[in-house]
């Protein structure tokens, strides 16, 4: 099925009577023995104010002709979405819509935020198969509930997205970074720790510890960088110059593409790291978002929860087969009040069950 | 405004809800006595007013699950407020209800630099927040004008913005986490000091839903180090329009000023004679400020100049020092006092896209003369919240009906110029019944939907943000 028009997509979802499978370019990783639903078709950027910071796009637009567009006009997507397919080994061609479904961000949501933090409306279809929008193409709305930020990151359990739009922001004229020797872990998180509570709008920080090294990022002008690397090397009292290194390679979670294994991507409280990233016994760690995001590498089919024990975060299964991923489950199991609430939610704007099941609970 | 009839059969068992509410709250947390509840009869859309049958100011979570335990077995209908600053009637009571209220909770729970949060309870003032934080130069980055008053849960409520948003985002940007009541008093936890949900983002959906999902007793907020400064530039122009190029240009050029303002003519007049700021006589005045050092703040405003000076500007001011801040900031931080100077007025909150921003301050121009009702515009221009402030007399027949139809006007306006009606006060009562002209029936639906889910008896603010007429069945049903 791949409707090349809002409306066909919503005829089809009317008459659909068996569960769907919902997909963008099908870069993210989500399986299933299900019929896909592609939104592929649904193509094309339809409006971009770069004097007003917006992009409106249907969901099947490539993400690569997005950032080309904006990259025209000095814009770019300021969350940074990571590319999946080096890591899950996908081929096909991630779209806007998978991004947002997914919430996929990169380094820089430290900084500047997540991908729902940057979705300002969305259009999609529900399980009855109608047309529902919500928020819009303007930056501050608070016009009835924010569906927007519930649509985000539900993986196409409530509704399938026809057309988002985004803000947009200004792409940095330079970049620096600084590249700081680390023993461990602990040491690691402190120096980002110090390097984030400074006032010089870190953009990035990574640790690797295959490198001992803690990476950290500045962007702006060039004359802004240049003094606020400055001054961060101060603050840090040391660092060396590490410009030449590929975030994306860190946006991508580069390291473990040509290992073998499941990976898990933490999300915890910065400070609680080190612990947890030691309690997990990973056979290969990397950290972002100045701790507070672990990529974990586990022996094949290993159940990384319950060696975690309770945590403020959760730990999401990116990669792995098909039968972990059906065994262990891709999400943190949520309190039963939780569950049940998203039960509600995804009762009432799917009340047959054909968006995703099995997925998210 | 129309509102619901109160319930005969819940105003007949207020002393049997009394009752039942002593043996969870103190004595002094219980309001009933009529001449006491009055003063709770409003918010800050002071037009209209209702007093609830009761008040109550419960001071632990605790206490807020019982209250609300026990309003659901009695059927009886919850309006929670925070500090009552809302301009939409986000906590009008019904004679029915029962207001809960925030305001004794308010302590610092958690601060913690290293990891960049705070954990308050709601009911501590957004500016109080920041000052809990201030010591070490961290601060709490939502900044509504209303924030010497107004607390983080009503902020959450309404998703509340600020003039530094541009750079900085709402409320829903820099909530991480909270505890938050249902209305059968259940207690849930939501986030918390990590980022981004594990599964759906409730979170993202209960900030900005008006206190109808639940009341959110405590919340961890991001908090920012403090940039080493701040300075902006004050440009008049003769046009409205060049003045919106200019901001369109400014965006493009790269920059990300933390708040771009804008005034037109009669609030700058107006303002000017109040405040005596020296804003030039003209048109159309922004005032752009950006952050950094000395240094990068000085780069940053030479740049913003180079390219005010494109769209000929009669005045171009860039300031030097804290005192010359001050001096241009005073006049549009006093532009709502001094209208207030001039007569009653009505402040809107309609968002539209920059690049209407001509077309809609023009047709703005036309329905004044059409309505014969002066309006003033402030606006943040760089994120297109408008804050068209018409001016009435209060005390004229009719006047206030008419500055009403000329409002619900201006924000269909908006709609229409693929904007929104409420950028950041909220819909409340005020914009309730313009809904339909954003959102179809299917969409109001799916967003009353949700309400369903969190509470099935409608019992939370019930006559707020949908038309009554939309949200009746489920009200009815739920009796």
């Amino acid at each position: 099925m791949r409707p090349e028009t809002e409306a066909e997509l919503a005829e089809i979802v009317t008459g659909l009577s068996d569960p769907v499978r919902i997909a963008g370019g099908g870069t993210r990783g989500v399986g299933g023995s299900d019929p896909v639903l592609s939104v592929a078709g649904l193509q094309g950027i339809t409006l971009y104010e770069p004097g007003a910071l917006t992009v409106v796009a249907r969901s099947g637009t490539p993400l690569a002709e997005i950032e080309a567009t904006l990259e025209a006009e000095g814009q770019q997507l300021a969350f940074e979405p990571m590319d999946h397919r080096g890591l899950l080994g996908t081929m096909g061609e991630p779209t806007i819509g998978g991004v947002v479904a997914a919430n996929i961000s990169g380094p820089r949501r430290i900084q500047t935020g997540a991908c729902r933090d940057f979705l300002l409306g969305v259009r999609y279809i529900d399980g009855r198969g109608q047309v529902i929008k919500n928020g819009g193409r303007v930056m501050k709305n608070v016009t009835g509930y924010d569906l927007v930020k519930l649509m985000a990151g539900s993986w196409g359990t409530l509704g399938v997205l026809s057309e988002v739009s985004l803000k947009v922001l200004p792409k940095p004229e330079a970049q620096a970074t600084l590249a700081l020797d680390v023993p461990d872990a602990r040491a690691a998180v402190g120096v980002m720790s110090a390097a984030l509570k400074s006032p010089y709008e870190v953009s990035g920080a990574a640790y690797d510890p295959a490198q001992n090294q803690a990476f950290l990022r500045i962007e702006g002008f060039a004359d802004s960088v240049a003094y606020r690397i400055d001054r961060l090397r101060e603050t840090l009292g040391g660092g060396a110059d590490r410009s030449d290194m590929c975030w994306a390679d860190i946006r991508d979670a580069r390291a473990f593409h040509d290992l073998e294994g499941d990976l898990w991507r933490l999300s915890v409280k910065p400070g609680d790291a080190p612990d947890i990233a030691a309690r997990a016994g990973a056979e290969r760690l990397l950290f972002d978002w100045g701790g507070g995001l672990i990529w974990a590498l586990m022996p094949k089919g290993t159940d990384l929860r319950p060696r975690l024990g309770d945590f403020e975060g959760h730990a999401t299964l990116v990669r792995a087969d098909e039968g972990t991923m059906d065994k262990l489950g891709r999400f943190q199991p949520e309190s039963a009040l939780i569950q049940a609430l998203t039960k509600g939610i995804r009762q009432r704007f799917d009340p047959r069950g054909v968006f995703n099941p099995g997925l998210m609970g | 405004m129309e509102m619901p009839k109160p319930s005969p059969d819940v105003l007949r068992r207020k002393g049997a809800v009394v009752a039942r509410l002593s043996q969870v709250l103190p004595q002094d947390a219980i309001i009933q006595d009529e001449a006491e509840t009055r003063a709770y009869e409003c918010d800050a859309l002071t037009a209209y007013k209702c007093a609830p049958m009761i008040a109550v100011l419960p001071s632990t979570t605790q206490q807020v699950s019982d209250v609300l335990r026990i309003c659901h077995e009695e059927g009886v209908p919850v309006v929670p407020r925070g500090a009552g600053t809302s301009l939409a009637g986000g906590a009008l009571p019904t004679a029915d209800c029962v207001i809960l209220g925030v305001a004794r909770m308010n302590d610092v729970l958690e601060v913690d630099y290293d990891n960049r949060f705070i954990r308050v309870q709601t009911g501590r003032t957004n500016l109080s927040v920041t000052g809990a934080v201030e010591e070490e130069d961290f601060f709490y980055a939502p900044d509504p004008s209303s924030q010497l008053a107004c607390a983080i849960a009503g902020n959450i409520a309404m998703n509340s913005g600020g003039a530094h948003c541009l750079k900085y985002g709402v409320t829903t940007n820099n909530l991480m986490g909270v505890t938050m009541v249902m209305m059968d008093g259940t207690v849930v936890e939501i986030g918390g000091a990590y980022l981004d949900a594990g599964g759906l983002d409730l979170l993202g959906v209960i900030c900005g839903s008006e206190g109808q999902l639940g009341v959110v007793t405590e919340a961890t907020l991001r908090i920012l180090r403090k940039p080493e400064g701040a300075r902006p530039v004050l440009m008049g122009f003769d046009d409205n329009e060049v003045a919106g190029q200019c901001v369109s240009d400014i965006i493009k050029s790269g920059i990300l000023p933390v708040a771009i303002e804008f005034m037109d003519r009669l609030c700058i007049q107006a303002s000017e004679k109040f405040a005596q700021a020296g804003y030039p006589d003209c048109e159309a005045l922004l005032i752009v400020e950006v952050e950094g050092s000395e240094a990068e703040i000085d780069s940053q405003l030479s740049k913003i100049v180079e390219i005010a000076k494109r769209h000929n500007p009669v005045e171009l001011r860039e300031s030097r020092s804290a005192e010359e801040s001050a001096r241009i900031w005073l006049g549009r931080k006093s532009a709502f006092g001094a209208m207030g100077q001039l007569n009653d007025y009505m402040c809107l909150d309609g968002t539209i896209p920059v690049s209407s921003l001509p077309f809609v301050l023009r047709r703005i121009g036309e329905l004044s003369k059409d309505y014969g009702l002066p309006v003033g515009n402030v606006f943040h221009a760089g994120d297109g919240n408008m804050h068209p402030l018409i001016l009435f007399d209060a005390n004229k027949p009719g006047d206030l009906e008419k500055c009403e139809a000329f409002g619900a006007d201006i924000l269909t306006l908006c709609v229409d110029a693929g904007g929104c009606l409420t950028g950041e006060h909220g819909v409340g009562i005020e914009k309730r019944d313009l809904m339909t002209h954003q959102y179809t029936p299917q969409d109001l639906e799916a967003q009353m939907a949700v309400k369903d889910v969190f509470d099935p008896g409608w019992l939370l603010n019930p006559a707020k943000v949908f038309p009554l007429a939309a949200s009746e069945p489920r009200r009815m049903a739920a009796e």
